[in-house]
């Protein structure tokens, strides 16, 4: 029994000494290092960093180690750490257009200025197995260019300069931008809140309502912009200062969608933004994140907010996979005293509808 | 690394604060669910993280400290959270509800009676008792604030057409101080009656659903009911296997595959109390007892 005896903090005590002892595995297989992790399972600590909403690769890859390979506990590993570190302030907003792009794709132009640049992706790769890789041989060197120091310019500036898309809503420099684990978030929900919300939300639940609204669940006809992956600068205003002082680079993935719009009788038809940011290179997550931040826009736009992908509070409140995972884990803790008192109303109701039948069958045999 | 260190009773103080205004909030407006901006602890949502927030603003140097899960000192997750602020705040801890300065609860309200000072701060998974008719946070809300709590007692009606009883056997919902509709957690509403004009501060924290209410002390909690259905307790209808107590909550341990049950007060300390006292049950009766039998 896992409950009620004395003895529970000594078998919680020996359940986490084998815990430990699984996590490190056959003690003659050499043990990971935090830099194994973070260099070969890159794309794991961008998504533990993304959800866990806090840039630092050396602690996700040890929260990665800690928890097994468990993204999402590794992801509350983060989370609880970050709930605890002091606030300064927020940066300056990033100018994703000064990004050092190491990738940039756009499937709305052939060409676009600053060109179509691959990168590092699995995008046409085959996905065949490759034994090669068992055997550890170091792969060919990459073809490299020169460092570009210019600008890359966004698609949808380019579209914007026709009037062809909305314009980017401007920061109120006025408005301190929200933040969801400062202040409850409470609905209706302004965009910077929405954004902060699917930014840390779990990558699989925004990715299938992405996908519910390419199959005609609050369907918004999207094309891929832009989506881009590199260095951004981060700066920083310090009070005593008075400027802004650069704290370093980051890398992050953005991801632009168009998405067609009808027009209004206010406003005539343009192209509209459904926009996704995300820690590291992170593609599925910023595009399914795009999707979804267009859906959640109907109630803005005047659109029928009918499929679960536009319904706010259905989205925000349950996309954050650190409170679902522990919300569905808890069942596992004892529910005896509940259920006990279940169990009696259940038997209670049980008996009553037992004398009721023997009750019936017998005005039936007197009837007869 | 950033090699992490920690406060007293883990939360830092601006995080304390901002949660003892809730608290305070919460106190002055009885029953009402006030928002707070609920912190990622290091026990899993669902698994009592309102609570640690309510207990870690709270606790002081001088406080003791009780944890229970089900009514039990000695359950996993009771265990856990006191071995937490053991840890966390080196505060004295123990299993006796009378020498208790706080006391930590999931689903159950310790026997023993209450007294002046002391507080019980319950975990709570969904703290909305109009969640399960109504989904939305933003409709639950207008409701409380209109007291519109005419859909509660159709639910609550429909049962008593439906079932001949009001289904609710726990977490059954309960009005304090004449005002707000308030969800007491899972506790089993043999529990209820506890509630009302309890000597102790009653605080509730949702972690996961970022909220804080209160039950001041001496204030009034009435469990939901209709004047031909009064609210009735439920209580298995045996004396504890151990104790012999007759008024207290009572689980039931499945002792074989053929039917064999035993029934057993649910509050350890309760029964521990009273085996130290000299009363006992069927299942530990003195020799000479059951020599007679």
């Amino acid at each position: 029994m896992y409950v009620a005896v004395k003895g529970g903090e000594r078998a919680i005590d020996n359940a986490h000494r084998l815990l430990a002892d699984r996590r490190r595995g056959d003690r003659t297989v050499p043990e990971l290092s935090l830099a194994q992790i973070s260099e070969q399972l890159a794309l794991g600590v961008d998504r533990v960093m993304v959800e866990g909403s806090l840039y630092d690769r050396e602690l996700a890859a040890l929260a990665i180690k800690q928890a097994r390979g468990d993204l999402i506990e590794a992801i509350f590993l983060l989370r609880a750490f970050r709930a605890t570190l002091p606030r300064f302030g927020a940066t300056e907003p990033l100018d994703t257009a000064a990004m050092q792009v190491q990738r940039r794709i756009s499937s709305t132009f052939k060409d676009v200025p600053g060109g179509q640049i691959l990168g590092p992706t699995f995008d046409y790769t085959h996905r065949l197995l490759d034994p090669q890789l068992d055997l550890g041989s170091d792969p060919e060197l990459p073809e490299r260019a020169p460092v570009s120091s210019e600008d890359m310019p966004r698609v949808t500036d380019i579209l914007g300069r026709d009037g062809l898309i909305e314009a980017s809503p401007q920061a109120d420099a006025e408005v301190p931008v929200g933040d969801l684990t400062r202040e409850p978030l409470s609905f209706p929900a302004d965009r910077d809140l929405r954004l902060q919300n699917l930014a840390r939300g779990d990558e699989g639940f925004l990715l299938a309502l992405g996908y519910s609204t390419q199959r005609g669940y609050g369907r918004s006809h999207p094309f891929a912009g832009e989506i881009r992956f590199g260095e951004v600068e981060l700066e920083f205003v310090a009070e005593d200062a008075g400027f802004a002082v650069p704290l370093g680079t980051i890398a992050v993935t953005e991801c632009q969608m168009v998405n067609q719009f009808k027009g209004s009788a206010t406003q005539p038809p343009c192209f509209t933004r459904g926009y996704g940011l995300a820690f590291g290179q992170s593609e599925r997550k910023t595009m399914a994140m795009a999707l979804v931040d267009r859906a959640l826009r109907a109630r803005e736009l005047g659109e029928d907010a009918l499929a679960p992908a536009q319904d706010e509070e259905f989205v925000l409140s349950h996309s954050d996979n650190v409170q679902a995972t522990g919300f569905v884990e808890h069942l596992k803790l004892p529910h005896y005293v509940d259920f006990q008192s279940e169990l009696g109303l259940l038997r209670r109701l049980r008996e009553e509808f037992e004398q009721d039948a023997g009750n019936n069958g017998a005005m039936q045999e007197a009837a007869e | 690394m950033n090699a992490p260190s920690y406060n007293f009773a883990y939360l830092d103080e601006q995080t304390k604060r901002m949660i003892r205004r809730a608290i305070l909030k919460a106190i002055a407006i009885p029953g009402y669910q006030v928002p707070f901006a609920s912190r990622e602890m290091p026990m899993p949502y669902g698994w009592g993280t309102g609570g640690v927030q309510v207990t870690a603003a709270i606790l002081g140097p001088s406080d003791v400290l009780k944890v229970i899960d089900q009514g039990s000192d000695d359950t996993t997750n009771a265990i856990s959270i006191r071995k937490f602020f053991a840890k966390t705040a080196g505060v004295a801890t123990t299993t006796r509800t009378d020498e208790a300065s706080v006391i930590q609860t999931r689903h159950r309200i310790p026997e023993a009676p209450l007294h002046e000072g002391q507080v019980l701060v319950y975990q709570v998974p969904i703290p909305e008792p109009l969640r399960f008719l109504e989904p939305r946070e933003t409709e639950t809300r207008r409701m409380h604030a209109l007291a519109e709590y005419g859909l509660m007692h159709v639910k609550l009606y429909e049962d008593i057409a439906k079932f001949g009883h009001i289904a609710t056997a726990y977490a059954y919902p309960v009005k304090v101080a004449g005002r707000y509709v308030m969800d007491p957690s899972p506790t089993p509403k043999f529990d209820n009656p506890k509630m009302d004009n309890c000597p102790a501060l009653q605080l509730f924290g949702a972690g996961r659903e970022k909220r804080i209410y209160a039950v001041p002390p001496y204030t009034e909690v009435v469990s939901l009911d209709f004047e031909d259905h009064p609210f009735t307790r439920y209580r298995q209808n045996a004396p504890c296997a151990l104790c012999g107590a007759e008024d207290s909550y009572l689980d039931e341990i499945v002792t074989d595959d053929k039917g064999g049950r035993m029934f057993v007060c649910s509050d350890t300390d309760y029964c521990e109390t009273r085996r130290a006292e000299g009363h006992f049950g069927s299942a530990n009766a003195p020799e000479t007892e059951r020599a007679d039998v």
